[in-house]
């Protein structure tokens, strides 16, 4: 069976492409409000006024004529992330972990030239990543250091943690991991593993990789049923926090962990995907009716987060069975 | 709620206009709802053969009325050397040739192109009132064998009409009574006996009338007209066949002339005889009711596209199709969820197809692509501005499409040359799109966009290029309205789309399980 049926979706409460762009993003995401996530620099600064962790703003390249001075801005960094300022999907992010001399090291130990770097700013500027081919710029960010709890679970990256925050309210959340046939991005159609991550615990539920279901991490071979996020409730106030900052209903959170710095914010998006539900097992639906049942948003984010975390938690006691059993039985159930 | 109300009164309303519309012009007027309608029309030749005595001549010939169920497409009227003019008079349009003076045989000629139509026509008028039949006068001995007849007739009858067959086909019977045959002889012409059947009537206080008409039969020559006999009836005239006695009118048989007036008058000549021939063929129905609709100004047609210059109106016949594209592509992408690289290039991608045919067309676009991103894949090497790029590839596309028809020409393949209708800009925008595409996402993407964008194309063209669908979108351009009212409708389709029903398959698995 490679189809299912609608009603069987239905029923599970999946959230199809035009339910989510007519019932969520154009219902409540005002036009308007897009440039504040699009453009990862604007974001950045309401980020940085809301007194929110983001990663440290190196320097930024706005024309064509100051991509010679790279070398001088680089220059005291070994290690740097380059980004298009309204790029999407990790699209155009270069990442930088070694510096020496002339030579630059990706995380996969492929090694470049500046010329090459000042051909992607280039590239950047121009618009080859930017949504619609518009003129971009180019923001180079301090590089986020992987917390060891996921040193296990990653793949020449930094896995991102992406939570949909409906209203304010933490809905869903799932976990990025990038792997070699991702190339280190944490993108799932380009094969990054997403995993499922309870909203009460922060513990992962289920994980899949092209969509198939995947019990542990293609590369570094570790089991995903031991896998628990760490400052889970810092994660899920910042998350909740960014419905103040930008007033979208309905935007996906970005957020990473950083050794050093712990939880930040590195990217929101207002078209978040519908991935989440695959990785989670569960569709979106019911939560979404639960939130927009609410008569009256809570203002301060804490109280949402918690109200999430209660409302959308896994609880295994009326469930029965572990997410654990729920794969072995799903292997026996064949197709 | 209340918008939600507003937005489907919204809908049935231009659907409704739409389908309104639509029937109006197929019931009213005529459209015929397939292309391959057609309608057979009549060619009947009339040819007025006289003895002129050099004399001034004048000929006068009725010619047949216009009803509403009958369309005269053209009429001619030969006759060398003579003037002609036409004539209304009370009792119908009459042809009248005159000359000064002329001797020997002389022959005119009436030609007209008809056919007849089913659409609603309104009730004949009320001005069509029948006169209070005169008593006419018939000689003692006839007069009383008319009496004898009519009561025996009305004995037998219950109703006007009832009377009416009855007494024809007592007439006409095969055993003749006395006073039969005294009024009707196996001489008497069929003039006498249409002309004693109106006096019988009339002495009976039934009014009727005379009605000469020509039956329509395919190759048919040396035709003269038959006589009916039209009585009124509760209201209304109704044709009697005089010779059966059946009532209605016959299939095929048009018309020709009502009342007493004769049919032919020549002055200054003498043995005159008129003769008709009769030509059937077939006509496609939708010109045959175009050109009616334009000759009496329908104010649908004459604000139409038809009013417009044929160039235009064949610019039309191509943008009209494209509404069809553009539900196409709609019903792809929110009912089937394919991925396309541009909202409506495929659309465009379908125009060029329809002038280059299926297959020329699609080896057309995928040799001008394939070669665009190989030579696209080496200009973004080169460091280029955006706009610079793209302005780049358009020359590069430009030189394909020449090296393409020059080659093609070289080697005598007449059909690679139609590459030029290929939409220069988009398939720029396409190459460029697609090349980022690759560099982003792979090439697995770009086959999943390119595809999909060449199976919404020929789909499109498929649609497109089907002659009902064709024929349709051009002659009932209200289609429209009925096609925006679906768009309209799928603009609110909240659904899956079918390619989440595989996206989300691995999901079944799980509820399968959890429900055992």
């Amino acid at each position: 069976m490679f189809l299912t049926s609608a009603k069987k979706l239905r029923s599970l409460g999946i959230i199809g492409m035009n339910q989510r762009n007519f019932g969520l993003i154009s219902r409540y995401n005002p036009r308007h409000l897009y440039p504040l996530v699009d453009d990862k620099l604007k974001t950045k600064i309401l980020a940085q006024q809301a007194g929110i962790t983001v990663p440290k703003l190196l320097g930024t390249v706005q024309y064509q004529h100051d991509v010679k001075l790279l070398k001088e801005i680089l220059h005291p960094y070994d290690q740097f992330v380059i980004k298009p300022v309204k790029g999407s999907g990790g699209k155009g992010i270069l990442v930088i972990t070694e510096h020496d001399h002339n030579l630059y090291f990706k995380p996969s130990g492929d090694a470049i030239q500046l010329a090459d770097i000042e051909r992607h700013v280039s590239n950047i500027l121009s618009g080859l990543h930017s949504l619609g081919g518009k003129p971009d710029t180019v923001m180079i960010e301090s590089l986020i250091q992987l917390d060891p709890v996921f040193s296990n679970y990653s793949y020449e990256g930094i896995p991102d943690i992406r939570i949909i925050v409906f209203r304010g309210y933490p809905i869903m959340a799932m976990l990025r991991l990038t792997t070699h046939a991702s190339d280190g991005k944490a993108n799932l159609h380009q094969g990054a593993v997403g995993v499922g991550i309870d909203i009460g615990t922060g513990s992962a539920l289920h994980a899949v990789q092209y969509g198939e279901t995947v019990l542990h991490h293609p590369d570094t071979r570790k089991t995903f049923s031991e896998l628990v996020i760490p400052h889970w409730d810092k994660l899920l106030q910042l998350a909740a926090a960014c419905y103040e900052m930008t007033g979208l209903g309905y935007l996906g959170a970005d957020l990473v962990l950083d050794r050093d710095q712990g939880p930040m914010i590195i990217e929101l998006n207002a078209r978040p995907g519908l991935s989440i539900q695959v990785a989670n097992y569960a569709g979106l639906a019911p939560r979404v009716a639960v939130i927009e049942a609410l008569k009256t948003v809570d203002l301060d984010p804490q109280i949402r987060a918690a109200f999430s975390k209660k409302q959308f938690s896994v609880d295994f006691s009326t469930n029965n069975h572990t997410p654990r059993e729920q794969h072995t039985r799903s292997g026996d159930a064949g197709p | 709620m209340h918008a939600k109300l507003r937005f489907y009164f919204l809908v049935i309303l231009i659907m409704g206009l739409g389908i309104g519309l639509i029937l109006y012009k197929h019931f009213a007027l005529g459209f015929p709802l397939l292309p391959d309608d057609k309608k057979p029309v009549w060619t009947i030749e009339a040819k007025i053969d006289f003895v002129a005595k050099g004399e001034p001549v004048t000929v006068s010939f009725a010619l047949p009325p216009q009803t509403p169920n009958i369309v005269l497409i053209e009429e001619d009227f030969a006759s060398p050397d003579y003037g002609f003019s036409e004539l209304p008079s009370q009792t119908g349009r009459r042809a009248q040739w005159s000359k000064r003076s002329a001797t020997g045989p002389q022959t005119a000629y009436y030609r007209a192109r008809i056919y007849e139509t089913d659409t609603i026509t309104p009730s004949p008028s009320a001005a069509d009132l029948p006169a209070e039949p005169e008593k006419p006068e018939f000689d003692e001995v006839l007069k009383t064998a008319a009496t004898a007849l009519l009561d025996q007739v009305r004995s037998k009858s219950s109703n006007t009409e009832i009377f009416t067959r009855e007494l024809i086909t007592t007439l006409n019977s095969s055993a003749p009574s006395q006073s039969q045959s005294l009024l009707l002889s196996e001489q008497s012409s069929e003039d006498y006996k249409t002309h004693l059947i109106i006096n019988l009537l009339a002495l009976e206080g039934i009014s009727a009338r005379i009605v000469r008409g020509l039956y329509l039969e395919d190759g048919r020559r040396r035709q003269s007209l038959t006589n009916f006999v039209e009585v009124y009836l509760g209201g209304q005239w109704r044709l009697f066949n005089q010779n059966s006695g059946v009532s209605g009118k016959p299939d095929d048989f048009l018309l020709w002339q009502r009342g007493d007036q004769s049919l032919l008058d020549v002055v200054g000549g003498k043995k005159s005889q008129i003769s008709f021939s009769i030509i059937k063929n077939f006509q496609s129905t939708r010109n045959l009711v175009v050109r009616d609709s334009m000759n009496k100004q329908a104010g649908i047609i004459d604000f139409s596209i038809y009013s417009l210059p044929i160039e235009q109106q064949s610019a039309f016949k191509m943008i009209l199709l494209l509404p069809i594209g553009a539900l196409i592509v709609v019903i792809m992408r929110l009912l089937v969820g394919l991925r396309t690289s541009g909202t409506f290039m495929p659309i465009l991608i379908a125009l060029a197809l329809i002038q280059t045919t299926l297959l020329t067309g699609i080896v057309i676009f995928l040799t001008v692509v394939g070669t665009g991103l190989l030579i696209r894949s080496y200009l973004s090497r080169l460091n280029l501005l955006f706009v610079a790029r793209i302005s780049a590839v358009i020359i590069v596309v430009i030189a394909i499409m020449a090296g393409i028809s020059i080659i093609s020409n070289k080697l005598g393949l007449d059909q690679a040359m139609t590459v030029t209708f290929f939409p220069m800009i988009i398939l720029s925008w396409t190459i460029e799109r697609m090349s980022v595409l690759w560099e982003e996402d792979g090439p697995r993407e770009v086959f999943i966009q390119g595809g999909g964008s060449l199976l919404t194309a020929i789909i499109a063209y498929l649609f497109m290029t089907n002659r009902t669908i064709e024929y349709l979108s051009f002659n009932f351009p209200e289609l429209m309205l009925v096609n925006l009212a679906f768009i309209l409708i799928l603009g609110q389709y909240t659904g899956y789309r079918l390619s989440e029903l595989y996206r989300f398959h691995s999901l079944e698995r799980r509820n399968v399980s959890d429900k055992r």
